[in-house]
């Protein structure tokens, strides 16, 4: 047995230690020299420390482009890995940005390296293919972000958020440590392309069934699909603005690459072993029922919300639906599909919850109501908006437009010859005209309807609106030129 | 050059978006260059181009691995359509010139309404012929939603929710032609010549026909439109009837028709006792000439005639597509054309000349204010308009229609007689609705309402000038356009579907 490669993997985990660094030197840096400074100030300047560890780390896997297969499976690089990986701190960045200037907690220190931990949580999370370190990457992005859920220490909402997510959370936990434990047992290994050779038996074993409907259940609640979807409108709704736009995207990013990697690496043969693609068995119908039921709870729940906050968790809900399809086709392409979408997915719901940052300061609420007549007392967070709102419907040119739209075809495309899950996409893309109903809903509010009468324009500082401006342009710049992505995935 | 239409037509909202809340003056005079240099383009090229043949604008890589391309060109119906839009932008200006509120904001939506416009005329990518399409939905939207008049939040979220699903409808066909051609290209053209089996055709075609039918006021789909066209400004009803109906149209010939010809007539093939989807779809556009007209005529709002009455008149577009006949097919992108100028200057009266001043359109309450005398202009515009709707010789509408009739001679005798029919209703309800209207008995009561009623202001008479040029021009010298339709309907583009259907 050859010595376990410490240095290589030290090498390796750069990223992941400048990231945890940044975390150290923001902690440090917000308790001593920065303690007397106002809270305006220690905020901003935390979040641009948090920025810098960002960039640097992105800035080291940009450097070191790498294709590596290490120690089991702990350690799995791949570009598409990498990319997703500055995807992962862009979005952070992007939180801590939006996070600058918020007055809900004094511990702005605590809270935003809460975030960076959380984020090696998640980077650690796309770089595993060891059941082992996958689980503990999962709990080290989950704990933080039940504290980051917690946050708003004023708010009962908040804290009741963070207690059914940490309930939830716990108890997927055990179901994907559960399911993992039964896959050891089968495969006497923790590496997921070992556990996909070794299960590969003609008829399922009915142990192995069970392992992948607990690792399906653990998994499915980090992706927030239908059944497992309690916690988000709740955790969504309480949350504060920052931490659920981290909960909304960075970590759906992270945890649907490891769900496909867990899946099509890891089950993979559990799949193909007899004609998935008739559903005769294998875990490709268990996909398509959650992807079916995500799709239409998702949607049509959401039509009935008055909380714009709950529209976005159901609507959520939906995305997972149709990011579940790229799962069941799993071919290359679909990844690819997958990457694109759940990316420029999280972009856009990041802005979206940075408008309703916005609104509720406004405001002190995230209903329609409270929105009424916002485009004129906020027209660029309202224009903002406007994009997110109809990228998230899939309205071209917009990324989420295209995001589907590749997302479907490559879908179409894994079933050469035949339209062997046209059906799905035909319900997936009915949904999404269901779900121009409910975004609509929102933008009339915006747009039409009139602010109250003693309505004051809105005070929003030029950082955020900045970041705001930033983060539409990309959308719309992804949904023009999807290109630009496309070819680092 | 023509692909700039589109950019300083997205040039031009960007601005608007821009300008300080109180500028509406400086918004119009944006808006209204915007549309004229968009009209002047399309003018320089067709008097650069007298055939219709294709011509590319521009063709480059846009996302190379999926092999979708930015691939803008424009044949003769394209141009036909374009110079439409063009036509109907700077008039929809000029009747929105009295709009103050939110008057950025208004412009800003106008003009990425008819930057989309554009785009859907002159994609020859299929991809991003729908994204232009879609681009169009939108603005629509809040067009209505927010400056419209009766339920216009019903009316733009029902006309909005309408598209959308028939959009939805069109993308599942785009995807599955694109994944079944299995070429990994959205080129039109390329499309139009890959042999789709007609099994796939015959699923295929009438998915995306009816996705784009439904804008194009196919019944029972049109339920949209009458509400949509009462419920919208003056100027996004004009463009409503005059060009997004058209894009529902357009689509069904450029992409429906032309990918799937055999879908129309699939060989041996019966739906509920028809021989094809021809026959179903004829019959449907049919029924839409005689029920748009019916209902026309026994409307008391004066806008929702000339709502019901596009139902009616898109009924000819489509009865002239489904006739597969070289005489129905040019009718029947004429008819569009004629329509959309018609439509728009119809419209323009009812809802800024009439509405606007008397700020009524109930019928009976016009029949007793005489406005034959108080704005004797309105009167003799709609007058005209209402000629050359329902089809006097002279006018675009004309020419249109009987091409239609003369090809559904060749192809559905039969139905010659009830769309002649519902001709002669379309005479009753002009007449009906300008009687009333214009030339009731004066009522004393009413005698403060003339007093108040303003003039016709210029702007007004200039739009107004430019759509009956525009109806009577192409009346008397319809050459002018069919000259362009004719060889592109002869092009290669659409080949399969002549070749395989016309007798």
């Amino acid at each position: 047995m050859t010595t376990f490669p410490y240095i290589e993997m030290l090498y390796l985990l750069l990223p992941e230690i400048i990231i945890t660094v940044a975390a150290l030197c923001v902690l440090s840096a917000d308790l001593t020299f920065l303690r007397k400074a106002s809270l305006n100030l220690r905020t901003i300047s935390a979040s641009f420390l948090t920025c810098i560890g960002c960039a640097l780390s992105a800035a080291w896997i940009l450097h070191t482009p790498t294709s590596i297969h290490l120690a089991e499976g702990m350690l799995v690089v791949t570009p598409a890995a990498q990319h997703v990986q500055i995807a992962l701190l862009v979005i952070t960045a992007l939180a801590s940005l939006l996070y600058a200037g918020s007055t809900f907690t004094e511990h702005v220190s605590e809270y935003l390296s809460l975030m960076l931990l959380a984020t090696v949580g998640m980077m650690l999370l796309v770089s595993t293919q060891n059941l082992l370190v996958l689980f503990l990457a999962l709990e080290l992005l989950s704990l933080s972000l039940y504290v980051l859920a917690a946050f708003n220490k004023s708010s009962t909402r908040s804290s009741e958020a963070a207690l059914k997510y940490f309930l939830f959370g716990g108890i997927s936990a055990a179901f994907l440590l559960f399911g993992f434990s039964l896959l050891y047992g089968l495969s006497n290994s923790t590496d997921l392309a070992v556990v996909a050779s070794s299960i590969h038996t003609a008829p399922l074993d009915p142990l192995l069934i069970v392992a992948f409907v607990m690792v399906l259940a653990g998994l499915g609640f980090k992706v927030a699909a239908a059944p497992f979807h309690f916690w988000a409108p709740d955790v969504y709704q309480g949350a504060p603005a920052p931490s659920a736009a981290l909960i909304a995207s960075g970590s759906k990013v992270a945890s649907f690459f490891i769900l496909y990697q867990v899946m099509a690496v890891g089950l993979i043969t559990a799949a193909d072993s007899s004609a998935h693609h008739s559903y005769a068995s294998g875990w490709a119908p268990a996909i398509a029922i959650i992807a079916v039921l995500s799709m239409l709870l998702g949607n049509l729940a959401a039509i009935m919300q008055t909380s714009v906050r709950r529209l976005l968790a159901y609507s959520a809900i939906g995305h997972a639906g149709y990011m579940l399809l790229a799962i069941l086709a799993h071919t290359s392409q679909s990844f690819t599909a997958l990457l694109y979408y759940a990316i420029t997915y999280a972009l856009t719901v990041l802005g979206a919850f940075g408008v309703i940052a916005i609104a509720e300061k406004q405001t002190g609420g995230d209903t329609l109501t409270d929105f009424a007549g916002f485009s004129r007392r906020a027209p660029i967070p309202s224009f903002c908006m406007l994009i997110f709102l109809l990228s998230l419907a899939g309205i071209p040119p917009l990324a989420g437009f295209f995001g589907k739209f590749y997302l479907f075809a490559s879908v179409l495309d894994a079933t050469p010859g035949s339209l062997g899950l046209l059906w799905l996409v035909i319900l997936a893309i009915a949904m999404s005209a269901v779900s121009l109903y409910y975004y609509l809903k929102v933008l009339k509010s915006i747009y039409v309807a009139d602010p109250p009468a003693d309505a004051a324009p809105a005070q929003t500082s030029i950082l955020h609106q900045i970041i705001l401006c930033v983060i539409a342009l990309g959308v719309v710049l992804l949904g023009c030129m999807p290109s630009l992505l496309l070819r680092w995935l | 050059m023509l692909a700039w239409t589109i950019y300083i037509s997205f040039i031009g909202a960007a601005v608007l978006m821009l300008l300080p809340k109180q500028a509406a003056r400086a918004a119009r005079i944006i808006t209204l260059l915007t549309a004229l240099a968009g009209l002047a383009l399309t003018l320089a090229t067709f008097a650069a181009h007298p055939s219709g043949e294709l011509i590319t604008i521009t063709r480059t890589a846009w996302v190379p691995s999926l092999g979708l391309e930015y691939h803008l060109a424009a044949d003769g119906i394209s141009l036909t359509l374009v110079l439409l839009t063009g036509i109907v932008a700077v008039a929809g200006v000029l009747f929105s010139w009295n709009v103050e509120r939110r008057a950025n904001e208004f412009f800003a939506f106008y003009l990425a309404l008819i930057g989309g416009v554009y785009g859907v005329f002159l994609s020859f990518d299929l991809l991003l012929l729908f994204i232009f399409y879609e681009i169009a939905i939108i603005p629509k939207y809040f067009l209505i939603a927010i400056w419209g008049s009766t339920r216009r939040e019903y009316a733009a979220m029902k006309l909005a929710l309408y598209s959308f699903v028939g959009s939805a409808m069109v993308l599942i066909g785009i995807i599955a032609a694109y994944v079944v051609s299995g070429a990994h290209t959205m080129d039109l053209a390329q499309l139009a010549q890959y042999p789709f089996s007609v099994h796939f055709q015959m699923w295929a075609f009438p998915l995306v026909f009816i996705g784009f039918a439904i804008l194009a006021g196919l019944w029972p789909f049109h339920t949209w439109a009458p509400t949509g066209h009462v419920a919208a400004p003056t100027a996004a009803s004009m463009m409503l009837a005059g060009v997004i109906m058209k894009l529902g149209a357009y689509g069904c010939l450029r992409v429906a028709m032309a990918l799937f010809p055999r879908g129309l007539d699939p060989w041996g093939f019966h739906v509920l006792g028809f021989g094809s989807w021809r026959e179903v779809f004829a019959l449907l556009a049919l029924i839409g000439i005689v029920y748009g007209a019916m209902v026309a005529l026994v409307q008391k709002d004066f806008k929702f005639v000339i709502g019901y009455s596009s139902i009616s008149h898109m009924g000819f577009v489509l009865l002239g597509l489904m006739t597969l006949q070289q005489i129905g097919l040019d009718g029947a992108v004429l008819q569009m054309f004629s329509h959309g100028i018609i439509a728009g200057l119809l419209f323009a009266v009812v809802g800024r000349m009439v509405y606007d001043r008397t700020h009524t359109r109930d019928l009976a309450a016009l029949e007793t204010m005489h406005l034959s005398k108080v704005i004797p202009f309105a009167a003799v515009t709609f007058v005209i308009a209402g000629m050359a709707s329902i089809g006097l010789p002279g006018f675009s509408g004309f020419v249109a229609e009987l091409q239609v009739l003369i090809g559904t001679w060749h192809s559905f005798p039969a139905f010659v007689l009830i769309a002649g029919a519902g001709i002669v209703i379309g005479i009753a309800y002009t007449w009906r609705a300008m009687q009333k209207a214009f030339f009731g008995t004066p009522d004393n009561n009413a005698v403060s309402t003339h007093v108040s009623c303003p003039r016709i202001t210029l702007p007004e008479r200039l739009g107004a000038a430019l759509l009956l040029a525009a109806t009577i021009v192409i009346g008397l010298y319809p050459q002018l356009l069919l000259r362009l339709i004719i060889p592109a309907l002869h092009s290669p583009f659409f080949d399969g579907l002549l070749k395989g259907s016309v007798r």
